[in-house]
């Protein structure tokens, strides 16, 4: 069977994300609760979840986790690793037995800083730099691959059910601002953890429900800017198009949300002469960065998350608040076994972002 | 003159039993095939000047008429085809360069009909374009490398000028002079009810079409007929004509039969002149002459409109393009060796050039490992017959598509590729006033507008079909498109995989 990577396998999934806005931080039970009732929503063929402000005691340096095929692949990658950046530690990253989960690869992270006379060498700023070396390892490391790159975040995720996932990585041992997981139900795959849920780049990180029918058109367009899809999935190009238009081309998420869910003609032709232009602006420039067909997603981000729905809503998503709390998920279920009153509740509307800050956080 | 040893291509076929002598298809043909005998009173044919165009046999009002191809046949040759003995005949005859009208006939590989397109089951939701929106609109013009915003979301970038079409098809170059007066009107008018845009070819523009401007795209070829900055002026888009794809490398010939009182004002040339067109530029003999030239139409019209630069297909598109895109072009137009011509020679026609579907494939690969693609519109033109071909156009990489046959033949072109003789019995390809006037512009345009909301409500379905609700989101979108009977090179161009694949 081809890899993943090496073709495309559609998939649909269940999300969910729990933010507390005052920033405090809190076990990942609560997610790993919400996300296991909705257990039928995934097959058992991928998991995960992403925390922020996990790693407060290394919060200024890069996390970088990896999977590894064996001892070898490891030796290879650390030597470029350690040729590009400072590495303050290393370790494997603490896993529980799980009867459940299968033969996992190796899987370590490394907390470091990238060399300065390598950044300046390159030319490039701190985050593409870390962007860069990122690509370079996916792309020609064999048997290596990066999943998580932020600071003070991760992503821990591979093969099995969510709860299993979550079990297996003890991520109730850490404690995040934001929590987001998904289980995945993938139509076939050969069972790699890097296919699995969330995708992240630096430090966003995006789960995601659906099957973009635009695929192509958004892979073919993001890749004229230096990314390189690797994995062949939505979730991957998603992320590539909010790294892009939010970091290297500058523009406010709210208005990335607007690229990505751009409003139909008819109602552009409504709008005032100003809004008139700055829509036709978004659709004749970044056409090809609309995200079309079903998907729910939720995207992770340092002091916030962000959760979105197709133009059409084609995909289920449910929102909530509670206090300080934020929730969003595929299924109100998901979010009422860990917050059984919600202050209010909410089905979004297609295209409309449910966005939410974190105080103390930039 | 020698014994002519070519006979009729065709043989009419007529009823006697039906036929009541009326002579319409006399006064029909424009070609003369018909006539009375007056001494038996029957209709006579002399079938050596039919082009089986069927003018007479939809005019017959007793369907008295047939029109065969003649079965008449060499000795079988594999080699020495009867159209190559035919060909040779003529030019013996002659010495003459074969002329053409209309496209690339041969049976060359159509790779449209070789890919094939994509559906949503299960995992992703096909939509109903009945009940959802779903939109075709398409926005031409030059992209800036990035938008930028305030903080509360305003807008701050300028936008270069842009074109939405409401539909991601436009009517290709046809000049007046090449097409009726009347055949001009029907597109220009079919094109400002769709909410897209006709092109002037490069005969000019006469001064009564000018209330149509904002559809209109004024072309400005190696002739310069009819280009003066009121023209430039009058339509919505620029568009310099490098080479068309029926006849790259060439330039172009009207002939003075057809320059009549209309044609000579519109082209501002002496009535019954020759229009020769140079096979170049004379001014464009580089691609930095091309870029001045650009520049000069851009500052002749205040910057206010968009450039078009069209191209032939040819070996090296990808690497033209490129230059092209640079240069400071807003759209490229690339023609396809299928792309009609109301006249070529017909070895230029059937022998140079590429298929549209590579030259297009390879230009949008290539542009986009230069990270321009983005910059600038890619427009398909040459060989476009329906609206799968727009579809699968788009997919491989275009923002539009022109088409111009399949809106000559919706305006009733019979496809008989004698344009050039300027006897076009549906008064499409004529400037003879008693032909022209069977074109009746309400009626054509309808036809047009008919065809393109045909085509429209099928690309609806299709994007339906796909998951997708906007055009955009197909452009590009090369996994939406299979490869059948393709070998692996031609898949490797096309940038497709095999179906099953």
């Amino acid at each position: 069977m081809i890899k993943e990577g090496l073709t495309r396998i559609p998939s649909g999934c269940a999300i969910s994300g729990i933010l507390n806005r005052k920033g405090e931080r809190f076990s990942g039970e609560t997610i790993l609760t919400s996300i296991e009732i909705m257990h039928d929503r995934a097959n058992g063929l991928g998991g995960g979840f992403a925390g922020y402000g996990i790693y407060p005691n290394f919060a200024d340096l890069y996390a970088l986790h990896i999977f590894y095929d064996d001892a070898g692949s490891k030796d290879q990658t650390d030597c470029f690793i350690k040729g590009h950046f400072e590495v303050e530690a290393e370790e494997r990253i603490p896993t529980r037995k799980v009867k459940e989960i299968g033969k996992s690869p190796l899987i370590w992270r490394y907390f470091m800083s990238p060399k300065p006379h390598k950044i300046r060498e390159s030319e490039l700023d701190e985050q593409e730099y870390v962007a860069r070396c990122v690509f370079t390892i996916n792309r020609e490391y064999k048997g290596a691959y990066v999943f998580s790159s932020g600071k003070n975040m991760g992503a821990f995720k591979g093969v099995g059910f969510p709860e299993d996932i979550g079990r297996f990585y003890m991520i109730e041992e850490y404690e995040a601002y934001l929590w987001t997981a998904h289980g995945r139900f993938p139509t076939n795959t050969p069972g790699w953890w890097g296919g699995a849920h969330p995708f992240t780049l630096l430090n966003w990180s995006v789960v995601h429900n659906g099957e973009i029918s635009s695929y192509d058109a958004n892979r073919r367009f993001v890749e004229m800017y230096g990314y390189n899809c690797t994995l062949m999935t939505d979730t991957e190009v998603i992320t590539y198009i909010i790294d892009l238009l939010v970091r290297k081309h500058g523009i406010p998420l709210t208005e990335a949300v607007n690229i990505m869910a751009a409003p139909f003609w008819r109602e552009i032709e409504l709008m005032d002469d100003e809004n008139r232009k700055k829509y036709e602006a978004i659709r004749s420039v970044y056409g090809s960065a609309l995200i079309n067909g079903p998907f729910s997603i939720i995207l992770g981000f340092e002091g916030g998350m962000m959760a979105l729905n197709d133009r059409i809503k084609l995909r289920p998503l449910i929102a909530a608040e509670k206090g300080d709390n934020l929730y969003v998920a595929s299924e109100e279920a998901a979010i009422r076994i860990v917050c059984p009153s919600p202050d209010r509740i909410w089905s979004p509307r297609g295209g409309e972002p449910v966005i939410g800050f974190a105080e103390g956080y930039k | 003159m020698s014994l002519n040893l070519v006979w009729p291509d065709f043989l009419v076929e007529r009823d006697e039993n039906r036929c009541i002598q009326c002579e319409v298809c006399a006064k029909q043909c424009a070609n003369e095939v018909h006539r009375l005998d007056k001494d038996t009173g029957l209709m006579v044919s002399d079938e050596t000047k039919c082009v089986d165009c069927h003018r007479c046999v939809a005019m017959c009002p007793t369907r008295a008429l047939k029109i065969r191809v003649n079965d008449l046949e060499f000795k079988p040759n594999a080699n020495w085809s009867g159209d190559l003995i035919k060909e040779i005949y003529k030019q013996a005859d002659s010495g003459a360069v074969l002329q053409s009208g209309m496209g690339n006939p041969k049976p060359y590989p159509v790779y449209w009909d070789r890919m094939v397109i994509n559906a949503s089951q299960v995992t992703n939701p096909s939509i109903d374009p009945l009940r959802e929106p779903m939109e075709t609109g398409v926005i031409l013009g030059r992209k800036p490398p990035k938008l930028e915003f305030d903080k509360n979301g305003r807008l701050l970038t300028k936008m270069p000028p842009q074109i939405k079409l409401d539909v991601p098809i436009m009517f290709s170059a046809m000049s007046f002079g090449s097409i009726s007066g009347n055949a001009h009107e029907a597109l220009a008018r079919a094109a400002t009810a769709l909410g897209t845009l006709y092109n002037t070819g490069e005969g000019g523009l006469a001064r009564e079409m000018y209330k149509y401007g904002p559809n209109t795209i004024v072309q400005v070829a190696s002739g310069r007929f009819g280009v003066h900055p009121e023209y430039l002026n009058a339509g919505a888009m620029l568009e310099i004509k490098i080479g068309q794809g029926a006849k790259p490398g060439l330039g172009g010939h009207l002939p003075g039969a057809k320059v009549g009182d209309a044609v000579s004002k519109a082209r501002m040339i002496p009535k019954g002149s020759d229009a020769l067109s140079p096979a170049p530029h004379h001014d464009i003999y580089s691609i930095e002459d091309l870029r001045q030239l650009i520049y000069s139409l851009k500052e002749a019209t205040d910057y206010l409109k968009p450039v078009s630069v069209k191209i032939a297909a040819v070996h090296n598109s990808a690497a033209i393009a490129s230059g092209i895109a640079r240069a400071g072009a807003d759209i490229i137009a690339i023609d396809g060796f299928r792309g009609g011509t109301g006249s070529a020679p017909t070895r230029t026609r059937d022998n140079v050039g590429i298929p549209v579907e590579l030259a297009l494939a390879s230009v949008d690969q290539r542009l986009r490992e230069e990270g321009i693609r983005n910059e600038v519109s890619l427009v398909a033109a040459g060989g476009i017959r329906c609206s799968m071909d727009v579809v699968k156009a788009i997919a491989l990489g275009a923002d539009a598509c022109y088409i111009g046959t399949a809106a000559l033949v919706a305006m009733g072109c019979h496809l008989c590729q004698t344009c050039y003789t300027g006897k076009c019995n549906w008064g499409i390809a004529t400037q003879r006033e008693d032909l022209e006037k069977r074109l009746n512009p309400d009626i054509a345009a309808q036809r047009l507008i008919n065809m393109v909301t045909g085509w429209k409500h099928e690309i609806d379905e299709t994007l339906g079909g796909m998951g997708i609700n906007a055009i955009e989101s197909l452009k590009g979108n090369r996994l939406m498109l299979r490869g059948v009977g393709l070998n692996e090179k031609e898949l490797e161009v096309l940038g497709i995989k095999y179906a099953g694949e």
